[in-house]
């Protein structure tokens, strides 16, 4: 039945080449764990990529009852995560999510700094990497906000005083971070709410996008 | 190896494999959240408090608008919402409380509020119209009575519930 579909859809489209190009490249015997055991330590960023995928997942059905607001933020998550079916779990995984992606991330970034996977010809890919990085850590800062609790509202603070403490340009920062120069408040958590799910994830995706070209285009770097 | 007959070939038990411990992992990162997604169906109905509206002894053969207040739970935002409802006795001195929401799209009707059709409700959207009992007038919009309201009647005081559909109205 599927193939019969696949076929039907394949006859007149002719897509099995679009997919055969992504899918079909060999896996060098030098990444295969089946080979040598401590190849496992390839698997990083691809973890990496599957925690993101269940980040985005959960992320966006958590905004199915999430509303960014103060007086009803705290009150949303206390509903979603105690009188929602499964709230617990699916919260859950995007809480944990958060923490275990800066690990995947940051084992991933050892590998490739102690196999020197990071030379030539694969600067560029290192320096997407890192912004990669970055784009994850600003994701991790803006999401604490967001149960607007009392853990997130002072580590904001926290968070936003460090901003501050930037020579010059300092005080301007933390005025564009909390959308006010004083308060830690509505505008805040309104506007880590957008950068949360619409600036971030978008700079992530074209990230990432660059991320799998490059490597694909390059390959996996060589043995020790 | 896949020669002989009905064997599987290592690739095929590969796929398989692959393809089923792979979905099973998906289904169960998926059926949280699909849960999750799907909770209002899951949810049910709520029961229903009856409220005060008025005392028996007032009601009249004439419909009177009531309006009263329910308490509202929705989600995390909980409120008091104004309800309106037409109570009067009918011909049979039977206590109706009718919904004033038009069966045809959910505009407010109103008791004898067009000279052309007194003694009717009237809707001013489509001309829908309803009898004196709530039932609705054939040739207009409206396609089944006006909902009435479940009520109670404790120490002469009237106790308004849900508004229901009425059956053979």
């Amino acid at each position: 039945m599927l193939q019969k579909m696949y076929d039907w859809i394949d006859e007149r489209l002719d897509i099995t080449p679009i997919w055969r190009d992504i899918a079909d490249h060999e896996v060098p015997e030098h990444v295969n764990p089946a080979h040598h055991f401590s190849a496992f330590v390839y698997c990083f960023g691809g973890l990496t990529f599957f925690v993101t995928v269940i980040q985005v997942l959960s992320g966006m059905f958590l905004t199915m009852y999430y509303v960014p607001d103060i007086v009803n933020a705290w009150e949303s998550v206390k509903y979603l995560q105690t009188q929602v079916a499964h709230g617990q779990i699916v919260r859950g995984m995007h809480h944990w999510g958060a923490s275990v992606v800066i690990v995947m991330i940051f084992l991933h970034t050892l590998r490739v700094f102690f196999q020197g996977a990071y030379k030539k010809p694969r600067e560029l890919n290192w320096i997407v990497g890192v912004l990669l990085f970055f784009v994850m850590l600003g994701l991790g800062f803006t999401g604490y906000l967001l149960p607007w609790d009392n853990k997130a509202f002072f580590a904001t603070q926290v968070g936003l005083e460090i901003a501050e403490s930037v020579p010059f340009i300092g005080g301007d920062l933390k005025t564009l971070l909390a959308g006010d120069p004083e308060i830690v408040g509505a505008k805040t958590l309104a506007r880590f709410f957008a950068i949360h799910v619409f600036f971030l994830p978008a700079a992530l995706f074209a990230l990432m996008g660059a991320h799998f070209i490059m490597i694909r285009r390059q390959g996996i770097s060589g043995p020790l | 190896m896949a020669d002989k007959k009905n064997q599987v070939s290592r690739r095929q038990f590969l796929n398989y494999t692959l393809t089923g411990v792979g979905g099973f992992m998906g289904a169960a990162m998926i059926a949280p959240m699909v849960g999750f997604a799907v909770d209002p169906l899951l949810k049910g109905e709520k029961d229903t408090d009856y409220v005060y509206v008025m005392d028996v002894n007032e009601i009249t053969n004439e419909p009177q608008r009531k309006t009263f207040q329910v308490d509202q739970v929705d989600g995390w935002y909980e409120s008091k919402v104004d309800r309106t409802a037409w109570v009067y006795k009918d011909e049979n001195d039977e206590i109706l409380a009718l919904s004033p929401v038009c069966t045809h799209l959910g505009c407010t009707v109103d008791w004898n509020s067009n000279q052309d059709f007194p003694n009717e409700f009237y809707c001013p959207c489509h001309d829908g119209r309803y009898d004196k009992n709530g039932v609705n007038i054939p040739g207009t919009p409206p396609t089944e009575p006006l909902h009435s309201y479940d009520f109670q009647i404790q120490d002469g005081k009237l106790m308004l519930g849900k508004a229901k559909a009425r059956k053979g109205a």
